[in-house]
């Protein structure tokens, strides 16, 4: 049967999963050189996670992250060699080197952040969503978060409001097993986290994390929904990083032959097996690729590495916006190119015209609740 | 000027800036069709309706964090707590989202946001529903922490706080609500940052703000009749401090009692000091003096309640004491 996918398609998610397989190993790398420190959470093995979902989705609608968030501003178009700067903490980093590894951010590519609060990210779509249903715009938003951030209350409140207020929000459940060392099958009375969405009345299911194709499908299907006005989507991708919490962790609560076994699952060869099975492209074609990419990473890490720290009056800058003040570019002020930048209709533009809750049904659910008013 | 309740000056202010500003809501528990819990949106939601006038679930983190994250993508909030009590369920959206987003985004986004409610004792409601807890958010970088004394002030600071880029916290005196005051109509902004000198005098300066603030006039009424001339600052913003306005009154009395509804242990109080001594040392005839809520936490009994904050007789000694008057 032919592929309902296109060549370019396929080889485009090839080639961004493979990218940022290339860049975490490269950041890996730099990480035990001591050129990055802190934390840093590498995305290998959940490559299908951030790449299916940007494929299917508009490239304006809004995105944000947990603090293993370099794999979905890779895959939206953020250039690579600003985002290792941003590692090393260079002033040519996207946050010049005040965010580091957890905190990417990329406005120009709509992806609005990575978090450090196991779940404090949560509530942030929903209002991001709000935003969209209060400017009757049709963008979807969506959140990435950890199987450990499904124990947090901020992800129960925020489903709550949500559904009730049917916000344009996909919720992916990055579903990798492990709460930094702990097994989500220890800590969690529903270890399945498609599942918590039934107790708000708002759609839940899982997806194979391990194949970037199952998540395209979901996330294309999901943002149909919510613009559709519908109401929000959790997806619990099911996938396995193959590497530790971060690279302070060496991950010796798992087995070898439990890694081993899920390393037989890995999305990039699967990928590459399929389109071959296609016949839609040979060998050579994803050498090309690779080397296209290795290049590319090589030139990332060279760029970062000859980028100069951020210069010290740095310091005073972006803690309290001052009257007038622009907002930074990065891409702009680092590389020179001219971006465009996401513009809100001011006040005297915006029509609200949405009811959260009609006067007259409210009214009318009272008089049959046989409230007095 | 018309002489309005503190609630009602705040109402007006929410009103004036959603007609004026369309990306502007308010979002709370109990703001839509109850009017508001302490009243301060009485009519909001018949006039703007229920996307702009929110009623919340009881889950403050959870509704803190929508608002900022709607403020992310260039919408308005005003976020009610109905006391700060609860916000203390929400201040992780508060102070590791709001007040960090610019900085760890490196300057691309910004969070225009205010976080408003009443602070401060209630009318003998124990521990959890009487804390002055403003010192706790002025501690951090990226917000902005107001206390408006008066009904003007509580008008133009609101009005200012929405306009502003930043998150703000404003802090209403649980107690304050009913005050009246004269408030200009329209187009009333007072600059966020800026203290006030609400009594002039020679001797003493009294810093003070928010609800303490009418102990504070009080107390220099009763010691003008002992010709004991008093200068009454009121901070209004308690992130970013006033320097000037503290130095200024300070180098010409000579003089500081700081007066706090809060706990003194890292009080706002105590970052005064520390820019009056490291400033103004040379212009000081006398150590500055603090009064503060006692180190405990409230009781429900009145004589306990009571006892417990600050008033005019303490304030009072407090300023004889610098003065090195009897009794002191």
């Amino acid at each position: 049967m032919a592929s309902p996918y296109s060549k370019e398609l396929l080889l485009d998610m090839y080639r961004k999963m493979y990218l940022i397989r290339r860049f975490e190993e490269r950041a890996g790398q730099q990480y035990t050189l001591g050129k990055i420190a802190g934390f840093c959470h590498l995305y290998i093995g959940q490559e299908a996670v951030a790449v299916g979902p940007v494929e299917a989705l508009r490239p304006d609608d809004y995105m944000l992250s947990a603090y293993r968030d370099h794999g979905q501003p890779l895959a939206r178009g953020s250039d690579a060699g600003m985002v290792m700067a941003e590692l090393m903490g260079r002033g040519t980093g996207y946050s010049k080197g005040k965010g580091g590894s957890m905190h990417i951010f990329d406005i120009e590519h709509h992806f609005y952040g990575g978090y450090g609060i196991v779940g404090g990210q949560i509530p942030l779509a929903a209002g991001m969503a709000f935003a969209s249903r209060y400017r009757n715009e049709d963008r979807v938003t969506v959140c990435y978060f950890g199987d450990a951030a499904a124990s947090q209350g901020a992800l129960h409140e925020t489903f709550n409001m949500a559904s009730k207020w049917k916000l344009p929000v996909i919720y992916i459940c990055e579903n990798n097993r492990y709460g930094m060392g702990t097994a989500i099958s220890r800590i969690a009375a529903v270890p399945e986290i498609y599942k918590r969405a039934s107790a708000y009345d708002m759609r839940g299911e899982p997806v194979d994390g391990m194949d970037v194709l199952a998540m395209y499908e979901a996330v294309k299907d999901a943002a149909e929904y919510c613009r559709a006005g519908k109401g929000p989507v959790l997806l619990e991708a099911n996938t396995y990083r193959f590497r530790g919490h971060s690279m302070a962790d060496p991950a010796t609560y798992r087995t070898k032959h439990e890694v081993e076994e899920e390393r037989k699952g890995d999305p990039i060869p699967k990928l590459r097996a399929y389109i071959k099975k296609q016949g839609l492209a040979q060998d050579d074609v994803f050498e090309t690729i690779e080397e296209e990419v290795n290049a590319l990473v090589d030139q990332a890490v060279k760029f970062a590495d000859e980028s100069p720290e951020p210069s010290l009056d740095e310091l005073w800058r972006d803690t309290i916006v001052e009257e007038g003040e622009e907002d930074v570019r990065p891409r702009e002020r680092v590389l020179g190119q001219k971006v465009t930048w996401p513009k809100y209709p001011s006040g005297q533009e915006l029509k609200v015209t949405w009811d959260l809750e009609p006067r007259e049904q409210a009214e009318a659910a009272d008089k049959k609740a046989g409230l007095i008013r | 000027m018309p002489e309005l309740m503190y609630r009602e000056a705040l109402n007006q202010a929410l009103a004036e800036e959603m007609e004026r500003d369309a990306n502007v809501y308010l979002i709370g528990e109990e703001v839509g069709r109850y009017n508001g819990a302490f009243k301060v949106s009485q009519g909001l939601l018949d006039k703007f309706g229920s996307a702009r006038i929110i009623d919340a679930p009881i889950a403050e983190l959870g509704f803190t964090g929508l608002s900022v994250g709607a403020a992310m993508v260039g919408l308005r909030p005003v976020v009610e707590m109905m006391t700060w009590n609860f916000a203390i369920l929400a201040m992780d959206q508060i102070v590791n989202n709001a007040a960090k987003l610019r900085h760890m985004s490196g300057g691309q986004l910004r969070c225009p946001i205010v976080f408003r409610g009443p602070g401060g004792a209630g009318g003998r409601l124990s521990s959890q529903h009487s804390q002055a807890l403003e010192a706790n958010y002025a501690h951090f970088p990226g917000l902005k922490v107001i206390a408006p004394a008066t009904p003007a002030d509580a008008k133009g600071m609101l009005k200012a706080a929405i306009r502003d880029e930043n998150p703000v916290l404003m802090f209403e005196g649980e107690r304050l609500y009913a005050i009246k005051g004269h408030v200009p109509e329209g187009e009333h902004v007072v600059p966020l940052g800026k203290a006030d000198v609400k009594r002039e005098g020679t001797d003493v300066t009294i810093i003070t703000w928010s609800r303490m603030y009418y102990f504070c006039m009080q107390a220099a009424e009763e010691l003008a009749k002992e010709g004991i001339s008093v200068e009454v600052l009121d901070l209004r913003t308690l992130r970013p401090l006033d320097e000037e306005a503290i130095l200024a009154s300070v180098r010409k009395t000579n003089r500081a009692v700081i007066v706090e509804e809060g706990w003194g242990l890292a009080g706002v109080g105590a970052s005064v000091v520390d820019i009056i001594q490291s400033k103004a040392f040379d212009d000081l005839d006398a150590p500055v003096e603090r009064v503060t809520g006692l180190d405990v936490n409230m009781s429900y009994a009145a004589n306990l309640e009571n006892a417990t904050q600050p008033d005019a007789p303490k304030i009072i000694a407090a300023v004889k004491k610098v003065l090195y008057r009897e009794g002191a």
